[in-house]
C-alpha cells in the first residue's frame, strides 16, 4: 500500500519544499535590510520578465537538463555520478575539437558532429571511473568527484599548451569559425514572426536537450536496455538471478550518463561562447545533481527541475546586479533551494505521509 | 481461579487502512504453553509487538497476573515480566554470551561486578532449566540451536515469567527443535507461561495446551490443544476444508535430465561450499533437497541457476553447460531449459518496486515475444501477465499493482507462474513456500506436481521437511556442502532424515 498518492509524491513535495526555500530566503534578505517581495519582483522580472531574461533561463536550463539527466541515468542504475562536471569540461573539448580541425559546410552537420564528439569525450571520461566500479569495486562517487579534479587540470593543460593560439595570453581556444556558428533563439523564432532577444544566448541546443530528454524517457521505460538498468539499480541479487550482467550494465549506463553529460558542451561552448575557455561549464555538472534530484530521475522532472534552477541562475543574477544583495547571498539562496528540494525530501515527506494517512483513515 | 498470566481484552490495532488486529480477547492461564497459529499477514506478529511495546494498540487492555499493564516500550514489557524470543535473533555477533546476557541490564557503570553477577546467574539458570551454554564463547562461534538458548536465557536473566517465542523453530534441526521442546517443557514445570507462534500445526499439536488461531486481524477460535485436530486448526485458518497432504499419484522417472558430478564451489570469502555434489535428477520426479539451512543448498541451487560460477560438470539431456565464464550466466540457463524459483523472491526472484507486469518479465526481459523493434512491447507483456494472473489466481489480479504491495503467497504465485509457465526441462525450486499462507501453498504443490507429471524434472531445495516429504518423490540430505545419502521419500521419515541432516552418515544408498 502506497502511503500517499503519486501526484502528491512529484507535485506536492517539491514545491512545499520549494515554498519552505523560499521563506527561509526571505528571512535571510530581510535579515540584511533588503526588501524580499522586491527581491522577488526583481528575479521573477529579470528571468521571465522578457524575452531576454528568458534567453538566459532557458540558456542554464539547458546546461542543467545534459547534467541533470546524466545524473538521473546513473542514479536508475543506482549509481551516483557526481562527475558530470568533469565530463562536461571534456565534452568542451570533444565540441572544441571538432569544430577546429575540421572544415564544416553547415551548422546542422556541425553540431551533430561536435554532439557526437562531446558525447565521445564525455563517455570516455566516465569509462575509467565506470570500469573501476564495475571491474574493481572501487566507490564511484570518489573516483567521479576525483575525475573531476583531473579533467580541470587536464583542460588547463591543453588550453594552455596545445590549443591557444600563437601569442594570446588567454587561455582559450580561437574563436570557432563562423560555419559552426549555432542559430540562437532569435535566429530561429524570427521566421515565424516571433521577436525574441537578440542578445540572449539560448540557442537550437534546447531543443537538442528536449530531445535527449525523451530519448532517456524511451530509453530507461521502454528498452529492455533499461529494464536491465532499472533492475539492476533496484537490487544487484536480483540482477544477477535475471541473468544481468552487471559489469556490463554499469558500464553502459555510465558510457551514456557520461555521453549526457558532455553533450551540455554543444551549448555552453558551440551555442554560447564559441570558443572554449577555462571554467566553462560553471558548476552546471554539480546543479544536475540538484535538478536530478528535485525531479525524481524522471525526464520529464528534470526538464522542469532544469527550468526551475535556470530561472534561479538567471534571476540570481539580475538580484546581483541591481541589488546591494552580494553575490554570495545569491549562492546562499540557490543552496536553500538544494538543500530543501534534494537532501531534505524526508522533512516535508514524512509529515505528509503521516497526513495522508490521517486523512484516509478519517475517511473509513 | 487463579488469576490469567495473560490476559488481552479487545485489542485493535490499524496500519493505516489496513486493521491488523480486531477487537482481539485471549486468555491464558499461568504455567500452560499456548500456541498462537495463523497465516502469514494474519495478524500475530502485530499482537505480540503490542505485547512487547513496540506498537501501541488503539484500542484495548492488557492484564498481567490480573493487574491492568500499561506497555509503552519494551522496557515496560520486560518489567511486566515479559520476555521475547524473537525469530530473528537480537544478539551482538562478536560479543560473548554472557556480555550478550548483560547487554543493557548493567548493574552499575562498571561492566565487571555484573558480569560476575550474571556468571553466578547463569550457572543457576542453567542447572535449573538445562540450559547450557559457555558463558565464554563467542555468538558467531556457536550454533543456531546455542545462540536461541542465549535469547531464552536473556530473558529469563530478566526475571521473565512470560516467554514469547517467534517462530522458534524455523532455522533448527529436528532434534535442536526437540531440545527446545523439552526446555519450555521444563519452563512450565517451573510455573512460566509459554506463548508460541508458530505456522507448524504438528508442533502445536504436540506440545501446547491451548491454542488461538487468528485469520485476517481477528481471532477466530481458542480451543483445547486435545480437543483439535491438525485438519480443524488449518481450517480456521484458511476458513476453508484445505489439503495438508499433497496429492499425487506415484512418479514415473524417466530418462536423466539434468547430471551434476562432482560439483564444487568456493564462495566470494574463499570457503568451499560444495565439495564434489554427484546427483541425478530425472524426467517426471521431484527430488527434494533437505538439510538445515546453510549446508550449502542455496549455492547448489545458485550455481545450477547461473548465479555462481564452479567446478565440475552438470549436463542437461546430456550437454554440459559450462560452470564458469562465457555462457554460465542466469540468462544462459534459461536459454537452455532451465527454469528457477529462487529461494529468496524478495531479494532476486521479483523486483519489489516494479509492478507485477514489469516483474512477470524478470529474466525473460529480452525475449522476443516482449519486443516490439527495438523496443518493449509493453502491451504483449501486460496482457501476457494478465494471462498469468487469471491461471494463478494471483491476488489483486491488477498488472500495475507494485510487486511490494502483493502479499507474500502471491508475490511467490507470480513467481512460480513466470517460471513454469515457460514450461521449463528442469525446474529448479528454493523454499517455494516460506512465508506462504496454507491455501497458497496448496495451489504451488499442485503447480509443481502437474509440472513433474508432465514428464518434467523438478529440483527442490527446503528448510521444511514436511515439505520435503510429502513433495519429493526422493529425497537427498545435504550437510555441510555433501550428500549425506538419498532415500525414496516413501521409505524414511523425518527421525532418519534428521539424522543424515546433523551429520551422521546412514549407509549408502
Amino acid at each position: 500500500m502506497d502511503k500517499m498518492p503519486k501526484w502528491a509524491d512529484v507535485v506536492l513535495i517539491p514545491l512545499i519544499s520549494l515554498i519552505l526555500a523560499a521563506l527561509l530566503s526571505a528571512l535571510v534578505i530581510l535579515g540584511i535590510g533588503e526588501d524580499p517581495v522586491a527581491a522577488v519582483k526583481l528575479m521573477v522580472n529579470g528571468a521571465l520578465g522578457s524575452t531576454y531574461g528568458w534567453g538566459y533561463t532557458l540558456y542554464y536550463a539547458t546546461n542543467f537538463m545534459f547534467t541533470g539527466l546524466a545524473v538521473a541515468v546513473a542514479a536508475h542504475a543506482g549509481l551516483f555520478n557526481i562527475g558530470g562536471e568533469g565530463q562536461a569540461m571534456l565534452g568542451g573539448l570533444g565540441v572544441a575539437l571538432v569544430c577546429l580541425l575540421i572544415p564544416w559546410p553547415h551548422w546542422t552537420l556541425a553540431l551533430a558532429f561536435a554532439a557526437l564528439g562531446a558525447g565521445i569525450f564525455g563517455a570516455a571520461w566516465a569509462a575509467i571511473p565506470a570500469y573501476l566500479q564495475a571491474k574493481r569495486g572501487s566507490h564511484i562517487v570518489i573516483t567521479t568527484i576525483m575525475f573531476n579534479f583531473i579533467a580541470a587540470a587536464v583542460l588547463n593543460y591543453v588550453l594552455v599548451n596545445v590549443l591557444r593560439p600563437e601569442g594570446s595570453m588567454d587561455p582559450a581556444t580561437e574563436r570557432f569559425p563562423q560555419a559552426v556558428h549555432l542559430p540562437s533563439l532569435h535566429e530561429l523564432l524570427a521566421p515565424i514572426g516571433i521577436n525574441f532577444s537578440k542578445s540572449a544566448p539560448a540557442n537550437v541546443s534546447l531543443l537538442v536537450a528536449m530531445g535527449a530528454c525523451l530519448f532517456v524517457w524511451l530509453l530507461i521505460w521502454r528498452t529492455p536496455l533499461g529494464y536491465e538498468i532499472r533492475s539492476l539499480g533496484k537490487s544487484e541479487p536480483g540482477a544477477r538471478y535475471a541473468g544481468i550482467s552487471s559489469v556490463r550494465t554499469v558500464m553502459i549506463a555510465m558510457l551514456i550518463s557520461g555521453a549526457l553529460a558532455g553533450m551540455m558542451a554543444v551549448n555552453n561552448v558551440m551555442g554560447e561562447a564559441e570558443r572554449l575557455v577555462l571554467n566553462a561549464t560553471e558548476g552546471a555538472g554539480f546543479i544536475g545533481i540538484a535538478v536530478a534530484l528535485m525531479g525524481r530521475n524522471h525526464p520529464f522532472g528534470v526538464f522542469l527541475a532544469a527550468i526551475l534552477f535556470g530561472f534561479l541562475y538567471q534571476g540570481g543574477a539580475e538580484l546581483a546586479l541591481w541589488t546591494s544583495i552580494p553575490r554570495e547571498l545569491i549562492v546562499v539562496i540557490q543552496a536553500l533551494v538544494i538543500l530543501f528540494t534534494g537532501a531534505l525530501d524526508n522533512m516535508v515527506r514524512m509529515p505528509l505521509e503521516k497526513i495522508f494517512l490521517a486523512v484516509r483513515r478519517g475517511q473509513n | 481461579m487463579t488469576a490469567p498470566a495473560i490476559e488481552l481484552k479487545g485489542i485493535s490495532k490499524a496500519f493505516g487502512p489496513v486493521q491488523a488486529n480486531k477487537d482481539i480477547s485471549i486468555r491464558v492461564a499461568p504455567g500452560t504453553i499456548h500456541g498462537i497459529i495463523g497465516e502469514n499477514g494474519a495478524g500475530k506478529s502485530t499482537l505480540m509487538s503490542i505485547l512487547y511495546g513496540f506498537y501501541k494498540a488503539d484500542k484495548g487492555e492488557v492484564f498481567i497476573n490480573g493487574k491492568k499493564t500499561e506497555i509503552p516500550d519494551s522496557q515496560a514489557a520486560i518489567a511486566a515480566g515479559i520476555g521475547m524470543v524473537f525469530q530473528h535473533f537480537k544478539l551482538v555477533e562478536n560479543f560473548t554470551v554472557l556480555e550478550n546476557i548483560v547487554l543493557g541490564a548493567e548493574d552499575s557503570g562498571m561492566l565487571m561486578p555484573s558480569l560476575r553477577r550474571a556468571r553466578k546467574e547463569l550457572k543457576a539458570l542453567e542447572e535449573e532449566y538445562e540450559l547450557y551454554v559457555d558463558p565464554d564463547a563467542r555468538i558467531d562461534e556457536i550454533g543456531v540451536g546455542a545462540q536461541q538458548r542465549v535469547e531464552i536465557l536473556k530473558a529469563l536473566y530478566r526475571k521473565a515469567e512470560i516467554l514469547i517465542l517467534d517462530e522458534p523453530t524455523g532455522v533448527l534441526t529436528p532434534s535442536e527443535a526437540d531440545q527446545l521442546f523439552r526446555i519450555l517443557d521444563r519452563l512450565r514445570a517451573e510455573g512460566k507461561t509459554i506463548i508460541l507462534i508458530t505456522h507448524k500445526l504438528r508442533e502445536v499439536m504436540e506440545y501446547t495446551d491451548t491454542v488461538s488461531v487468528m485469520r485476517r486481524g481477528q481471532m477466530t477460535a481458542t480451543v483445547k490443544t486435545s480437543e483439535t485436530s491438525p485438519e480443524h486448526l488449518a481450517e480456521l485458518m484458511v476458513g476453508r476444508k484445505v489439503l495438508l497432504r499433497v496429492d499425487k499419484v506415484p512418479a514415473q522417472p524417466g530418462a536423466p535430465i539434468l547430471e551434476i558430478e562432482n560439483l564444487r564451489v568456493v564462495d566470494e570469502a574463499g570457503v568451499e561450499r560444495l565439495k564434489g555434489i554427484n546427483l541425478t535428477v530425472r524426467a517426471g520426479e521431484i527430488v527434494g533437497i533437505a538439510g538445515v539451512a546453510g549446508n550449502g543448498q542455496s549455492e547448489l541451487l545458485e550455481v545450477l541457476g547461473g548465479m555462481r560460477p564452479g567446478t565440475g560438470s552438470i549436463k542437461l539431456h546430456g550437454t554440459p553447460l559450462p560452470l564458469s565464464g562465457a555462457g554460465s550466466d542466469a540468462k544462459a540457463r534459461r536459454g537452455a531449459g532451465i527454469g528457477h524459483v529462487p529461494e529468496d523472491r524478495q531479494r532476486e526472484g521479483l523486483i519489489m518496486d516494479f509492478h507485477a507486469w514489469e516483474n512477470v518479465a524478470f529474466g525473460y526481459h529480452r525475449d522476443a515475444a516482449y519486443q516490439n523493434g527495438v523496443l518493449m512491447n509493453n502491451a504483449a507483456l501486460q496482457a501476457d501477465t494478465e494471462a498469468k494472473m487469471e491461471k494463478f489466481d494471483v491476488r489483486p489480479s491488477d498488472p500495475w499493482l507494485a510487486a511490494k504491495n502483493f502479499s507474500g503467497g502471491n508475490q511467490q504465485k507470480i513467481v512460480v507462474a513466470r517460471e513454469i509457465e515457460r514450461n521449463p526441462d528442469l525446474l529448479l525450486v528454493g523454499q517455494p513456500t516460506r512465508g506462504v499462507d496454507i491455501g497458497a501453498i496448496e495451489f504451488i504443490h499442485q503447480q509443481i506436481v502437474a509440472l513433474r507429471d508432465q514428464g518434467k524434472a523438478i529440483l527442490l531445495v527446503s528448510v521444511e521437511l514436511e515439505e520435503i516429504l510429502s513433495l519429493s518423490d526422493r529425497v537427498a540430505v545435504m550437510f555441510d556442502g555433501m550428500i549425506m545419502g538419498e532415500r525414496p521419500a516413501d521409505q524414511t521419515d523425518e527421525k532418519e532424515l534428521g539424522l543424515l541432516m546433523a551429520g551422521v552418515a546412514g549407509e549408502a544408498a
